[in-house]
């Protein structure tokens, strides 16, 4: 009885394999994005959603990869690490994405990393600072943003500009604001900068009074303020009640200083921002032709200008991993990791190349991104007096 | 000195901010014994809706909260009708899930409606503080102070001294025998819930100008709220302004001279020791035995 349906099963099975390869061709390749878009930080992850699609439609514009459409699966992390986790997971088992660019913060980041390497997958980590992204022995992260000793060594050259004598720090309760710290009080004590009061605030919290009162008494003459631009916002606004008259610099660059103007006004006059993108003067980036043609696409979707130094984050992750899946030749997670370590690409913020970092034999990518200094005067965003004047 | 001085006033303020936060939930929890989960979500639409009053409609900062004000009411009122009237007979749990379900739904639409990027809600005080030797504050928390205190004396003389209060009262206490009295049952439901939401969304409309309205700024509020409720006790609107304030210098406290990475922590810490040895509250009265 069941010989008899044997011919059948086979011819039906035959017919799908012949008739499915032109389809096949013509599948676009998918691509894994874990972003917070709600929670805390939805804004930030919102941008980099914007400008991943700017990327993406760019590619397809040209014509694809070798010939197919590029398409991003987007999941939202919630701002939460759990969360992150469990959308790579998502991702990979149902939607199998060949890679993954994610996810945002550090904490998040390292969330879905053991995913990753569980499943063998590559991600292009496009926004976390935190040291220990790269420092895991997770050969299947390739990071274009800087870690905060980058960025700390990026700022090292201006501490005797910035007037730095004594230094207190403000960071956000995560990965990324306790790495921050660490990071940029090394880098200060090596310059003999002292380093005053050391304050957290959770992700979540709004009133910073306790922590603003605190820096006061500690006497230092510079903050540090470590967090994504809404508390940023509120630590300002919170400072000036408090007349605590410090001199502010942030850093991660999730700033945003357009935003700050508009919504701190006179409290975020003077302030210092850490920043990977000018949106301000494109023409000062590595490429300022792209720059610039991504502000003006920026601007043609009608997207807010503030999100611009969030945005081209996610631009240049997805242009990455697309120049690894060309490179590579197929859309297959091992292929593309093996070719991350090949590409050489300009991206928004300056040119993409990875180096090795982690222990050895289980190196995670890191690139050298460009690390820019501005700063807020007159309700207005510039470049600060020391770099001016070059 | 100074500083504990300064740490003092942070937390009067803090403090004022999540007695406002509590007095809402501590009536709608103790009077209609019903879990209200959007209570966070509440207050965010009191942000928002003063947010649209302010920027959308061009009104002027009062007329915004009051809008805000009627805009909650409204809201509560329409909840109570649609979700809560039919499941009147049900347990307290399916209420509970009915109203996780709202939270999940309004913070959603909120979303939805506004984006992730916080707003800044523009205020008539200036930013300039106010200096008392050592001492500097905000004249907009001053101001949110003033109200919350009134706000919390008004809803008082409502529940204790006038006829809607004490039918309101009557009918939590023992519904059937309201009825008999003619209380008109469905209407005292419908307004209680409305007058609690109405309390939530005043505190999103007046400290939303303060921090930053975005969507899930209510998860937040709504943790500090059922703090207060749980260090007040259920239904005690002094409670829940003594309980606000408690919460509030304790926090400030905590992270001044602990630690501020432990600050939440703290005032886990007193919940958690209220709930050991006064489970009803700090500030309630002697059960009454028999």
């Amino acid at each position: 009885m069941l010989k008899r349906w044997v011919p059948v099963v086979l011819v039906v099975l035959l017919a799908g394999a012949l008739l499915t390869p032109p389809g096949f061709a013509q599948a676009p390749i998918k691509i894994g994005v874990i972003q917070p878009l709600s929670g805390p930080v939805a804004a930030s992850g919102s941008y980099v959603r914007m400008g991943a699609e700017i990327a993406r439609d760019w590619i397809n514009a040209r014509g694809g990869i070798k010939g197919r459409k590029v398409e991003l699966v987007i999941e939202d992390n919630k701002s939460d690490p759990k969360e992150a986790a469990s959308a790579a997971e998502k991702l990979i088992v149902r939607d199998r994405v060949p890679a993954i660019m994610g996810a945002w913060g550090s904490s998040m980041t390292l969330a879905a990393m053991p995913k990753l390497e569980e499943y063998g997958v590559p991600m292009v980590v496009e926004t976390s600072s935190a040291a220990s992204v790269t420092r895991r022995g997770n050969p299947w992260i390739f990071r274009i943003s800087p870690p905060s000793e980058m960025e700390a060594l990026g700022l090292a050259r201006y501490v005797d500009k910035l007037g730095v004598k004594k230094a207190d720090f403000l960071a956000v309760n995560t990965d990324w604001g306790r790495g921050a710290i660490a990071a940029f009080g090394d880098m200060l004590k090596k310059k003999g900068v002292a380093v005053g009061a050391t304050e957290y605030m959770d992700q979540a919290a709004t009133d910073m009074n306790a922590q603003i009162t605190k820096i006061k008494a500690a006497g230092g003459d510079t903050l540090f303020l470590t967090t994504a631009v809404e508390q940023i916002t509120l630590v300002m606004k919170q400072a000036q009640e408090q007349r605590l008259g410090l001199k502010v610099i942030t850093t991660g660059g999730s700033s945003s200083p357009t935003q700050l103007v508009k919504q701190a006004g006179a409290a975020a006059e003077g302030s210092y921002h850490i920043v990977f993108f000018m949106p301000w003067f494109p023409e000062a980036m590595p490429d300022g032709k792209l720059a610039k043609a991504f502000v003006d696409e920026w601007g043609k979707r009608g997207h807010p200008f503030e999100g611009l130094t969030e945005g081209f984050r996610g631009h240049d992750g997805i242009a990455t991993i697309a120049e690894a899946v060309r490179v590579a030749g197929k859309d297959e997670p091992k292929a593309i990791r093996e070719a991350l370590w090949k590409v050489k690409l300009m991206g928004v913020n300056g040119p993409i190349k990875f180096e090795k970092d982690g222990p050895a034999g289980k190196e995670s990518g890191q690139s050298q991104p460009s690390i820019f200094v501005v700063q807020i005067k007159n309700g207005k965003v510039a470049l600060p007096d020391f770099l001016a004047k070059k | 000195m100074a500083e504990l001085l300064q740490h003092l006033v942070n937390g009067l303020v803090l403090g004022g901010t999540y007695a406002l936060l509590g007095i809402g939930l501590t009536l709608i929890f103790g009077l209609m014994n019903l879990v209200n989960f959007a209570h966070g979500e509440f207050y965010t639409l009191g942000a928002y809706a003063a947010f649209a009053a302010l920027a959308g409609l061009g009104a002027g900062f009062f007329p915004a909260l009051a809008l805000a004000i009627a805009g909650g009411a409204v809201l509560g009122a329409l909840c109570e009708v649609t979700l809560l009237r039919p499941l009147r007979a049900e347990s307290i749990d399916t209420t509970m899930l009915v109203m996780i379900g709202v939270w999940i739904a309004m913070q959603n639409g909120e979303l939805l409606v506004w984006g992730g990027v916080a707003k800044s809600i523009p205020h008539p005080f200036p930013t300039a503080p106010l200096v008392l030797g050592p001492v500097s504050i905000a004249p907009l928390r001053v101001f949110v102070l003033l109200v919350a205190g009134a706000l919390i004396a008004a809803s008082w003389v409502l529940i204790q001294k006038t006829t809607l209060g004490r039918a309101m009262r009557a009918t939590f206490q023992d519904r059937d025998t309201a009825a008999l009295m003619g209380v008109r049952i469905d209407r005292i439901h419908t307004a209680t819930f409305a007058f609690g939401s109405a309390l939530a969304a005043a505190a999103g409309a007046l400290l939303g100008p303060v921090f930053l309205a975005y969507p899930s700024m209510g998860d937040l509020a709504a943790l500090k709220a059922f703090s207060v409720v749980i260090l007040g006790g259920l239904g005690n609107l002094p409670g829940a302004a003594l309980g606000g304030l408690l919460l509030g210098i304790a926090e400030e406290l905590g992270a001044g001279y602990v630690s501020s990475g432990y600050r939440d922590a703290v005032g886990f810490v007193i919940i958690i020791l209220v709930l050991l040895f006064r489970p009803s509250g700090l500030f309630a009265r002697q059960e009454r035995i028999g």
